[in-house]
């Protein structure tokens, strides 16, 4: 006891567990039955909805929306898990303000778009707290498919496969399930170990068997996989993180950002996890801005994320940054890291200005310092473990339309896979759409 | 300012709206409030026949339509008359009328179809200093059952008798209440002007079955498992009930029968629209039992301000004015032609118009590759739905076509003349034009 948001170093207990729960507390509050029913009212049920394109899982939104108005909201949650098994999910994760609601007609006329990730969050919610199941598995096919990883993309794959007949085997390397959404998506997304209850909720459906600890490239090869299934599915993710490539990276306290995140996402109690007071991050996504929120709702007194491009090049949305303003924490724009400098126990780390010009970046021989008790790097994952068989591009397992690689047999898809938008619902419809082909191709 | 005082059939009231007769009027309790609140007159709650009171049942009586946000756009009840003693009703007339001697106070009345019922109650009313009487020939349920109510008001013999006995045996003038649930409105309405009635008012509440619910499969208000139909009111009926304003306003037998218009009323709008149909006065129930007393401010302050900017210095100014403007579907001219056109700058992109048109009406509307929307002249059939269905308010316009141009859909040539089906060459009864 005794520690605050000012005391010196990085410590925990900055907050009691009080606060703790208000600050980690759902970012956005599930709609009552009334709010679902004056939001779903605001729906235009819009001809060949723009929503539905811009949706990477193309759920028929209108047809949902109408659903929970009409008060039958487990018939929605059907509708959405049609087309992505994890909608639960995705209702809170998914940056919907550059997907759906970007494109939702009142968005575009009025600024305020239908509420469609609540909406979602409403129906697939009521269904899944009734407890039960909307699929089927078909009769079996006899044929079988092996999955390397229990994230989105992997879970969406064998969900659709389950489902159509197959069974299916995942090969997971951590001890939990979810990948993501267990271990990256920021607490206040999902509260309530909400992923892993949307994980037994999915496997319900049967046919699919997780091996836990099962590293693939280690444990199982792509040889024994090939010969084992008559598909194969790779949804390994990204399991490696950037360099910064500067000075004084080896440092004790420069941190991977998706290190902490999943610290904070596994702490049994928040208030034993120390954080520093003067929090630098280092980055421009999701990854960045989750890590700097969760730092300040922590408890650390001022938080900085430094992103090298200006505002509108940061690839978190608009919205994100205003999260993240809004919680206090302050972001510079046009500045990249030289080095970091150790100071005793603190840090200090030194920014150059940068500018665009021409679409090259340089620096403007400006430079400044800022004082770190944390750094957290947050420049982006990278594919580590994919098999060496396995043809590459751009630092991605290379897979055309279908999800197939060059491989006879074996798909791939989520963020380990070309193409895509590193999301949630993209690596979802992507397992999804494999497993459709894996299917066509066994017995199509 | 205009001036909103009103003279109903020499029933003077500092504004034309009246708590319709229903709940809001029940007692001196609520007419008190309700004229502090701005109200112009009442029609107190129906009364019965001296003796036990009615009984009302004891479980739920209302159901409601509801709209978006629950906006209540219907309401249905199974509630009877008075089920308060007749002399407390009488005295608390009396002391109300005597202390707000400006305001209207008129009696509604239901007692049975005999004549000695009525010569008996009618003196007690004139007793009280009421203005007027409001003959209830519109309760569709309970009553009716007795031989009361609409029972009387969907036979024109009846109605006129009764209507008959009431001149005889009251001084003051007589209204009487018609009830919607019958084929042909004209008919209750002159036979309460044979019987020589002052005004008629109308709507009262129609048939309705609100709801049912579907794990007791019973209708709604369901009392102890069963259910009984009621009477619906409120924003939902007002088309109906200005439709047989209308009728009774220019069927010329009837056309200078002062009407007390009710239905719906909500806004001053409603009221400056059924005025324009004909009604010297309006009266309004739901609205109130919605939203409470205070909204007749609103009602009072948007009329004004209309009949401000519109120059009407009185009611009268505007009584009636729509009603030429309502006539039968063949003397309507064929030859006005219009088109729907869509504004691209207000345009949203729902593609509702389009979904509406190419499902439902005549494929005239076209979608371009990047979701603009444009009308096809030579399809549109200028039917108004794509207007109806935008969200967007005056996104889709109707244009009309000059004289001269061709009409793409027919090939003709817009002619100015007046043309319709009395002398359309399609009407084998067509009377030759000119
Ligand atoms: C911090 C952070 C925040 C994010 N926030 C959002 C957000 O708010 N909204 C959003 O839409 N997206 C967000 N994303 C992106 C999103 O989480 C990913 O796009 C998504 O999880 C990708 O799913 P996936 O199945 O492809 O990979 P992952 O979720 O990474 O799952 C891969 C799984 O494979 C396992 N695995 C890896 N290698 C092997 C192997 N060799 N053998 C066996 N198993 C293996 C891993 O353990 C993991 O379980 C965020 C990402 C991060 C890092
Ligand atoms: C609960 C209730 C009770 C009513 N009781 C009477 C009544 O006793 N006598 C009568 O003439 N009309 C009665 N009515 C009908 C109303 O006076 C009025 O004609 C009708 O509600 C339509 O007006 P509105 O749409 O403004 O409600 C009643 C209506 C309601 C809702
Ligand atoms: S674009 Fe908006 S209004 Fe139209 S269907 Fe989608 S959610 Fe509804
Ligand atoms: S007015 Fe009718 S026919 Fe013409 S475009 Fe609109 S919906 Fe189609
Ligand atoms: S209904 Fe209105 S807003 Fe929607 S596409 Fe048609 S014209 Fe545009």
């Amino acid at each position: 006891m005794g520690n605050s948001v000012s005391t010196t170093g990085i410590v925990s207990g900055r907050k009691d567990k009080q606060a703790l729960a208000e600050s980690f507390k759902d970012l956005h509050a599930p709609l009552s039955d009334h709010e679902a029913l004056v939001a779903s009212d605001r729906c235009y049920f819009c001809h060949d909805a723009p929503c539905v394109t811009a949706c990477p899982t193309s759920i028929d939104i209108p047809l949902f929306i109408r659903q929970i108005a009409t008060g039958t909201p487990e018939a929605s949650a059907k509708t959405i898990f049609e087309q992505n098994i994890l909608g639960g999910m995705c209702a809170r994760v998914c940056p919907t303000e550059t997907l759906c609601e970007q494109v939702c007609v009142r968005e575009v006329a009025e600024g305020k778009p239908v509420e469609i990730g609540r909406l979602q969050r409403y129906a697939t919610d009521r269904l899944m707290a009734a407890g039960t199941h909307p699929f089927e598995r078909a009769a079996p096919t006899g044929k079988t498919v092996g999955i390397v990883g229990a994230g989105p993309a992997g879970l969406a794959c064998a969900h659709k496969l389950a489902v159509l007949g197959y069974d299916v085997t995942i090969y997971e390397a951590r001890r939990k399930g979810g990948g993501l959404n267990e271990f990256g998506i920021a607490a206040y997304k999902s509260v309530d170990d909400f992923a892993q209850k949307e994980l037994e909720w999915l496997l319900s459906v049967g046919g699919i068997t997780i091996e836990y600890g099962k590293t693939v490239g280690e444990d199982i090869s792509l040889v024994s996989l090939r010969e084992d299934f008559d598909a194969v599915f790779f949804g390994m993710g990204l399991a490696g993180v950037n360099a910064l490539s500067c000075e004084g990276e080896e440092l004790d306290s420069v941190i991977n950002a998706v290190d902490f995140i999943s610290d904070i996402r596994q702490a049994a109690d928040l208030s034993q996890l120390a954080v520093g007071r003067h929090v630098v991050v280092i980055g421009g996504g999701m990854t960045a801005v989750d890590v700097a929120v969760q730092s300040k709702l922590l408890g650390a007194q001022d938080v900085a994320l430094v992103y090298r491009r200006d505002k509108d090049s940061m690839s978190a949305s608009l919205f994100e940054q205003d999260l993240a303003t809004s919680k206090g924490v302050r972001i510079i724009y046009n500045a990249q890291p030289v080095r970091v400098l150790s100071e005793g126990p603190a840090l200090s780390v030194e920014f150059a200005y940068t500018e665009t010009n021409g679409g090259k970046l340089t620096k403007t021989g400006e430079t400044f310092r800022l004082d770190a008790d944390q750094v957290f790097k947050a420049i982006g994952q990278s594919l580590t473990g994919a098999p060496e068989a396995l043809t590459l591009q751009g630092g991605k397992i290379k897979v055309d339309e279908n999800g197939r690689t060059n491989v006879p047999k074996v798909w791939a898809g989520g963020d380990c896979a070309t193409g895509g938008d590193d999301l949630t619902v993209t690596a979802v419809a992507e397992g999804r759409d494999a497993a459709i082909d894996i299917h066509t191709t066994l017995l199509g | 300012m205009a001036d909103l005082t009103s003279n109903f059939v020499g029933i003077t009231s500092p504004n034309p709206f009246w708590l319709a007769s229903a709940p809001p009027t029940d007692k001196e309790y609520n007419v008190r409030r309700a004229f502090e609140a701005g109200w112009g007159g009442v029609v107190w709650k129906t009364l019965g026949s001296e003796g036990p009171p009615v009984v009302n049942v004891n479980g739920p009586r209302y159901g409601v339509i509801h709209g978006a946000d629950r906006r209540v756009l219907g309401l249905n009840n199974i509630e009877l008359i008075t089920d308060r003693d007749l002399y407390q009703n009488l005295d608390e007339i009396k002391r109300v009328k005597a202390d707000y001697p400006d305001h209207a106070i008129v009696v509604s009345l239901m007692v049975p179809c005999e004549e000695e019922a009525w010569k008996a109650i009618l003196p007690l009313v004139e007793e009280t200093g009421a203005d007027g009487i409001e003959l209830n020939f519109g309760c569709p349920h309970g009553m009716a059952e007795r031989g009361m109510g609409s029972a009387v008001g969907q036979v024109p013999e009846y109605i006129e008798m009764v209507t008959r006995w009431c001149k005889q045996y009251y001084s003051k003038p007589v209204i009487v209440k018609l009830t919607p649930n019958i084929t042909d409105i004209r008919k209750p309405a002159a036979a309460a002007m044979r019987g020589g009635a002052d005004a008629v008012s109308l709507i009262n509440t129609i048939n309705s079955i609100v709801s049912v619910d579907l794990d007791a499969m019973a209708p709604e208000p369901t009392i102890d498992g069963k259910g009984t139909h009621g009477g619906y009111c409120g924003p939902a009926v007002k088309p109906i009930a200005m439709n047989m304003v209308a009728e009774i306003a220019r069927t010329p037998e009837t056309s200078n029968l002062p009407i007390s218009g009710i239905g719906g009323i909500t806004t001053w709008r409603d009221a400056a629209e059924y005025m324009a149909l004909g009604c010297g006065n309006v009266q309004v129930c739901t609205a109130a039992m919605t939203y409470g007393f205070k909204i007749v401010q609103e009602m009072k302050s948007g009329l004004s301000q209309w009949m401000d900017e519109k120059g009407y210095a009185s009611i009268d100014a505007f009584k009636g004015m729509a009603v030429p403007n309502v006539t039968d579907w063949q003397y309507l001219n064929l030859n006005y032609v219009t088109k729907a056109s869509i504004n691209q700058d207000d345009c949203i992109s729902c593609g509702r118009c389009f979904a509406a048109c190419e499902d439902t009406s005549h494929q005239a509307i076209i979608m371009s590759e990047d979701r603009v929307f444009t009308v096809n002249d030579a399809e549109c059939v200028a039917c108004n739905l794509c207007v109806e269905v935008c969200p967007v308010e005056d996104c889709i316009t109707m244009v009309e076509q000059a004289p001269g141009t061709v009409d793409e859909r027919t090939q003709k040539v817009v002619v100015k003349e007046h043309g319709d089906w009395t002398t359309h060459p399609n009407n084998p009864s067509a009377v030759a034009a000119e």
